[in-house]
């Protein structure tokens, strides 16, 4: 298989453009002829089935959640990119590409990334005149705040519920379609697996969450949106129900996956507390605006942290990249607290955290003025660890929170598999190996409101569809094959629940594959996430059956796919024998950075799936940088 | 810590519910409100028992999926807080919980304490919104709008469509929720040109779903877990009031 990225000819700063006018286009009225399934609501899902609502087409759209309006997109605080230039201080949709294939340290596709920040601009205006209440300032206009990555504020913001409030956009465009009769909702249903017909993505099988009923839904195209993976590591940021099972059931179905290794470990989180804790919860980014990070200069210091002056505190993310400070990218922050656990400078009952510091912002600002920026994210701090933040500094530490792998898409977000298009996490093509702060809703709204539906409308228009009904051979094959894997889950009667495994790969994962990776502990997974898998099908129980609202059911299905996608991220870890953004190889790094081998490995890793425990077969994109010229990346 | 939880027990919409005891030990106080459930899930699991099923995802009091009335309060105790970020050291050791699912005609039980809100989606679909196609916006900064009136939009348009308004309510109202969309949209000048059929559309879909009316307790301002304001109902009525005489 040659994997083709179809990226359109001419400078970088036309491709776009030529390619909308080459992309054949589908007439409004024959646009009510094609059925197209989109599987997510969150930004990419919501954003795209209600474009695509709006241009004609009949659009079924489904998600896990109770309502549209729920999906993990909604959790996003801190802001959305966008080279808007408001603030006169040198940005420009040239400056926004360049700091986001750096920022993924050169391991994206620059086609795309130029795209998005094209895009970029249209996104704040969709979403103002939606109605989406941006920070303003008392002159009327939009407010900006900088970011982690770049030295340019253009992040656009709603106090720290960004992701909320853009999701409620997306959601509300997507309920007019609704009630329009464009798009048909389907909620509390959970895709299980996907229909192929003559090499084309034709359908979906799902389960009514509900009342367990296995149905078939027959299109001429379907969009994946379904998220990213953190949840591997049982423990991130992302929500409870979060899960690879939509773009893994794809991938077992032909569809490539693409840089599983590349996770995003985020610098802020709330450390853990203790065993019986079920998730993790992020601290904005934006905070480390205000916020200075600190441990103290003696190993061990267990002094309050008011008492230890200055001159016994390490700054060390200022010390050590005097240029951001503490606005480094993500992965660089993440290491350097990691970097100061592990020489035992770490700071709280586990040793695991790190001091994010608001005492000069309030002397410098007035307490006033941080609360009006960051309220509500100290009264999350508040209720989690019962600390006051305005008083002493909070405690962090990184946490899984984003996946930059997914599934392997062309320049339309077209996976390998005719028809099967792919958006927003779950896709792999545009953070590269780290993700900058503020680039995830700026992803997921490009991929829904801009991209997809001019790019589907090409596929449409350029394809010939035969009709296909959910009568077809193939989704009787996939539907029994769906039935007998949920018969397997019921008929365990092993002692274990379905979370003491996911707990166990979690931490495996988290130990082994997680912020540190090395030859050694990735080839001891490989031994023991088979037996953990093998363990899971022998030693688990799922109580209850089908024909009702099963939780513990829905996630045996979740957590036995990732009991084998997990293999593949850790087989991509493995041979990406480099260090790249949040894939952090011990074995390569100059001064405690990541050291890249581009001579080696600039290119793709998609991976084809070759059976359950069987090595995937990879397959090699090259990556072509024309415009960004490949160098050691420094934040000093 | 320890504690006696009484638990509403229903297999399915259908079937009778009722409360069920159980007890729970060795919980450490930092330890989540909805983390307990899973502990005391695990429990149940283990001896092949069925799990009590309850609505949870984000688990940082954001995307509105978590509910239950805990001790009759809808969120459990603390201001401004969802379910899932109550804390066991908010209660004493040694406690009796009452959980039950949020009721209200409009909410029909699902099963245990997994309620269907649907009506909510539907009444946002009935005219919570700005009609503006994807790709027909002029310039953001085109239009200025005044920081008060933003400010006071975005204070409505935190709403997370939880329903705890409508659990705590004795009329099982929705004003609160209609309050709130009706106020973000009607404070916003890109939302004026709908304003008129949007709050007539919305109120009616209110009342069909068989939401109660407004008698001015404030209780579910007292349950919101993002403490929105009642000023949004008062500013409801001021809406509805200017459509009918508007016409």
């Amino acid at each position: 298989m040659t994997l083709d990225a179809k990226i359109p000819s001419g400078p970088i700063q036309e491709k776009w453009d030529r390619h909308r006018f080459e992309l054949k286009l589908v007439n409004p009225a024959n646009r009510r002829k094609h059925d197209i399934i989109v599987v997510g609501t969150g930004l990419a899902g919501a954003s795209a089935a209600a474009s695509l609502g709006e241009l004609g087409y009949n659009v079924k759209a489904f998600c896990y959640q109770d309502s549209a309006r729920r999906a993990h997109s909604i959790a996003a605080q801190g802001g959305i990119n966008a080279a808007k230039n408001y603030r006169n201080d040198g940005d420009s949709i040239y400056r926004l590409f360049y700091d986001t294939v750096k920022g993924g340290d050169f391991r994206a596709r620059e086609a795309n990334v130029y795209r998005l920040a094209q895009v970029s601009v249209d996104i704040i205006d969709q979403c103002v005149a939606q109605g989406v209440p941006f920070a303003r300032e008392y002159g009327g206009l939009l407010d900006n705040r900088s970011f982690g990555g770049a030295q340019v504020s253009r992040t656009f913001y709603a106090k720290g519920q960004t992701g909320q409030q853009l999701l409620i956009g997306a959601y509300q465009a997507l309920m007019r379609q609704v009630q329009e009769g464009r798009v048909e909702l389907f909620t509390r249903h959970e895709m299980l697996d996907i229909v192929i017909v003559n090499g084309k993505a034709r359908g979906i099988i799902t389960r009514d969450l509900e009342t367990g009923k296995i149905e078939r839904f027959a299109a001429d195209a379907v969009c994946l949106a379904t998220g990213g993976y953190s949840n591997v590591f049982f423990l991130s940021t992302n929500a409870k129900n979060c899960n690879v099972t939509a773009t893994y059931r794809a991938h077992k179905r032909g569809a490539l996956f693409a840089n599983p290794c590349y996770t995003q470990i985020h610098p802020t989180c709330i450390p853990q507390s203790g065993d019986h804790q079920s998730k993790l919860t992020l601290m904005s980014e934006s905070l480390r605006n205000d916020g200075r990070v600190w441990v103290p200069k003696a190993v061990g210091d267990k002094r309050a942290p008011h008492e230890i002056p200055d001159s016994e505190r390490d700054y060390y993310l200022e010390r050590k990249y005097p240029a951001f400070g503490n606005l480094a990218p993500r992965d660089i922050a993440s290491r350097a607290a990691k970097e100061q656990a592990d020489s035992n400078h770490g700071v709280g009952p586990t040793g695991l955290g790190v001091y994010l510091d608001f005492r000069d912002a309030i002397k410098r600002e007035s307490r006033k003025k941080i609360e009006e920026k960051y309220q509500n994210l100290f009264a999350i701090y508040h209720e989690i660890t019962g600390e006051d933040a305005y008083q002493t500094p909070m405690r962090i530490y990184p946490a899984p929170h984003y996946t930059m792998g997914g599934l392997w898409v062309d320049y339309d977000l077209m996976s390998n598999v005719a028809g099967l298009f792919v958006l927003g996490e779950a896709n792999f093509s545009d953070h590269g190996a780290n993700r900058l702060g503020a680039s995830a809703l700026m992803q997921g709204l490009a991929d829904g409101y801009f991209i997809a539906p001019y790019t589907l409308g090409g596929y449409i228009a350029g394809t010939k569809l035969d009709r296909v009904t959910t009568d077809h051979a193939a989704f009787g094959e996939v539907e029994n094959e769906v039935r007998t894997k949920i018969d397997r889950f019921l008929s365990m009667k092993g002692k274990q629940t379905v979370d003491h495994f996911h707990r166990k790969l979690g931490k495996m994962m988290w130990d082994h594959c997680g912020m540190g990776r090395n030859a050694a502990g990735l080839g001891k997974l490989l031994v023991d996430i088979p037996a953990l898998r093998e363990e899971f099908w022998s030693d688990c129980r799922v109580v209850g059956t089908n024909e009702e609202l099963n939780q513990t059911l829905e996630r045996a299905g979740r957590v036995a796919d990732y009991l084998e996608f997990a293999e593949m991220m850790v087989i991509d870890a493995l041979e990406r024998d480099e260090s790249c953004g949040g894939h952090f190889r011990e074995e390569h790094q100059i001064e405690g950075e990541a050291k890249r081998d581009d001579e080696d490995f600039c290119y793709v890793a998609a991976w084809e799936h070759q059976g359950v425990g069987k090595k995937p077969l990879v397959h090699k994109e090259p990556l072509v940088f024309e415009n960004v010229k490949l160098a050691q990346r420094s934040y000093k | 810590m320890k504690f006696t939880l009484q638990i509403w027990r229903q297999a399915s919409a259908k079937a009778p519910g009722k409360l069920v005891s159980y007890q729970v030990d060795d919980i450490s106080a930092d330890t989540s409100f909805l983390e307990m459930l899973d502990i005391l899930n695990d429990t149940l699991e283990a001896k092949g028992e069925s799990p009590v099923a309850f609505d949870s995802d984000c688990r940082e009091g954001i995307c509105g999926t978590c509910s239950c009335m805990i001790d009759g309060q809808a969120h459990g105790p603390g201001k401004g807080t969802t379910t899932c970020q109550i804390y066991m050291r908010d209660f004493a050791d040694g406690a009796t919980l009452v959980i039950e699912p949020f009721r209200a005609k409009a909410f029909p039980i699902i099963k245990d304490l997994v309620v269907d809100r649907a009506a909510f989606d539907r009444i946002i679909a009935a005219g919570g919104y700005i009609s503006v196609n994807t790709g027909s916006a002029p310039d953001a900064h085109a239009l200025a709008v005044p920081r008060d009136d933003a400010e006071e939009a975005f204070s409505a348009a935190q709403c997370i469509g939880c329903g705890a308004c409508v659990a705590q309510c004795k009329n099982a109202s929705a004003m609160l929720f209609v309050g709130a969309k009706v106020s973000h949209l009607a404070l916003l000048p890109q939302g004026k040109p709908e304003r008129t059929k949007r709050v007539i559309d919305m109120v009616a879909k209110m009342d069909a779903e068989g939401f109660g009316n407004c008698t001015n307790e404030a209780e579910c301002e007292a349950a919101c877990p993002k403490q929105i304001s009642l000023t949004h109902i008062a500013r409801l009525n001021r809406e509805l009031l200017r459509a009918k005489i508007l016409g």
